[in-house]
């Protein structure tokens, strides 16, 4: 293999590995109607990372322990009565953005590292990296295998779920940190403040084609996989920030879906009827 | 609470917040009852049903539920035995879940976890579909039915659960003439066939099956009468109970 081809290998299995993992979670999240859970939790991974970064420790560690806490947060609060979702995820979201713009202000000298965490690096991937986002999407895999029909039982109705008799709260909070498992362990490829839109932009885009949930996982992989590899080519013939065209292509494939949406050419006459 | 009871329920309260849903309810339905629950809005009828089955938490009181105290620990076993039409399931038009799919949903609490559904599973649900007249529309998106048919989808969701307590939610709400005379009966013969006890909300006397044997009247959060269907042609019990609804 060419030399220059050789060092693609890294970034190669990253971008798969990153979009097949954000494209399963990100059903979920859009399945759920928790799209601001993503942004909450990507948002919780930087502010952890940066906070290690400041403090000196390993900063995958520390955007995982924020992460975790996002989650297990996100879950009891938003089943509050008396707290709206949203409002108690905008509290999220403003606490870790405000750890995050504190420990990048109290930083000394060059914040290169950090603000790599902003748009990612998926070029320079390391080993470390690969193998916890292998980890990441191992784990979401298998608990996507073990307990698929519990949860597309939760992602139908929460309510239905618990009635029948499924453990509905300890499966919706396991999603909710493989969630946050998967944002960690792509913070240093997609970065943190970007890749919501890589959980929430390929399943969206899935969810314009079909009716079926496993294609729906398979498109909404699939989606993933290829945005990031256009990320990473576009990213290592241009020198453009390999998270942005991620995103961008991530838009573009969902506004092309909408486009051909079955679902939207249907669209006046989709709807409950009377 | 005695072995024939399906529900017994001893000074029960719930609240949410400085909202007292239901205040110090006692009551049993025994098994094999068809009990109609009737009360003006907001009366506490929904949450009734909600704390038999556990989606509702309760501040005070017991849950006795066919022979057991209900508690944390063995409701989720408990609601297996279950079967809950909720009043309005909302699901998105574009909501890639399929009709027969959504009535398996009915079978996952009782294959328990790490066991896929399996091929007698389907039967079940084609069979209870057939039962329910909705056969036809197995491959169809859940979120693209009439007002009738999605009843019935859940209808037969809960029936494939193999329920011993059947609890419907103001089925019939919002539903046309004759779909309401269709829910009312699929309804009865399940509760023939099976020999489930049957707990239905509803606000519409009218559509209280004639089999109902049993009527709770609900009213500020307290059951105001407890007693045999002769109950329904008491209009002073009736105008007392809706006097002060809309």
């Amino acid at each position: 293999m060419p030399p220059e081809l050789a060092v693609l290998a890294k970034p190669l299995a990253a971008a798969i590995l990153g979009g097949l993992v954000c494209g399963v979670v990100g059903v979920w999240v859009v399945l759920a109607n928790i799209p601001f859970v993503g942004v909450a939790m990507s948002h919780a991974a930087f502010a952890g990372a940066v906070t290690g970064l400041l403090l000196g420790i390993n900063p995958l560690l520390t955007a995982a322990v924020f992460c975790l806490a996002a989650s297990l947060l996100i879950g009891p609060m938003a089943e509050r009565a008396d707290i709206e979702p949203n409002v108690s995820l905008g509290i999220i979201f403003s606490v870790v953005l405000g750890f995050a713009f504190l420990a990048i202000g109290l930083m000394r000298g060059p914040r290169a590292e950090a603000l790599n965490l902003i748009w990612g690096s998926i070029l320079l991937v390391s080993a470390q990296d690969l193998a916890l986002m292998a980890a990441a999407t191992g784990a979401v895999l298998l608990f996507l295998g073990l307990f698929y029909k519990e949860i597309q039982a939760v992602l139908y109705n929460r309510e239905i779920a618990l009635a029948v008799g499924i453990p509905e709260r300890a499966l919706f909070f396991t999603m909710l940190v493989l969630c946050g498992l998967a944002v960690t362990a792509n913070l240093s490829t997609i970065g943190g403040l970007l890749i919501f839109s890589l959980i929430v932009n390929p399943p969206s885009a899935a969810y314009q084609l079909t009716y079926r949930l496993k294609t729906m996982y398979l498109l909404s992989a699939l989606f993933g996989v290829l945005s990031c590899l256009v990320g990473l080519f576009v990213s290592w013939l241009t020198d453009a920030p390999a998270g942005a065209v991620i995103i961008i292509t991530s838009s573009a494939v969902f506004g092309l879906a909408l486009l051909i949406s079955p679902k939207r050419r249907a669209g006046k006459g989709l709807g409950t009827r009377g | 609470m005695t072995s024939t009871s399906a529900v017994s329920l001893r000074s029960v309260t719930v609240s949410y917040r400085e909202h007292v849903a239901l205040r110090d309810v006692s009551l049993d339905i025994g098994r094999g009852d068809f009990c109609g629950v009737i009360g003006p809005n907001g009366a506490g009828k929904t949450t009734l049903l909600t704390i038999i089955n556990g989606l509702g938490r309760i501040h005070g009181g017991t849950v006795g539920i066919l022979g057991e105290t209900a508690t944390n620990a063995n409701f989720g076993r408990l609601r297996r035995r279950i079967g809950y039409v909720a009043q309005q399931e909302r699901v998105d038009p574009r909501a890639p879940v399929s009709c027969l799919e959504a009535v398996l949903v009915g079978r996952c609490g009782r294959a328990g976890l790490l066991r896929r559904l399996d091929a007698n599973d389907r039967d079940r649900a084609r069979a209870v579909m057939d039962l329910t007249g909705t056969a036809h529309l197995a491959e169809r998106p859940v979120g693209q039915l009439s007002g009738g048919e999605a009843r019935k989808i859940a209808l037969a969701r809960a029936l494939v659960q193999e329920p011993e307590i059947l609890l419907l939610d103001e089925p019939t709400s919002n539903l046309d003439p004759r779909a309401v005379r269709e829910l009312g009966e699929l309804v009865v013969d399940a509760w023939r066939r099976f020999s489930l006890t049957v707990v239905m909300v509803t606000h519409q006397l009218d559509h209280l099956p004639a089999v109902a044997n049993r009527i709770i009247m609900v009213k500020n959060a307290r059951v105001a009468f407890t007693g045999d269907r002769s109950a329904l042609k008491d209009a002073r019990l009736l105008a007392e109970l809706f006097a002060d609804a809309a």
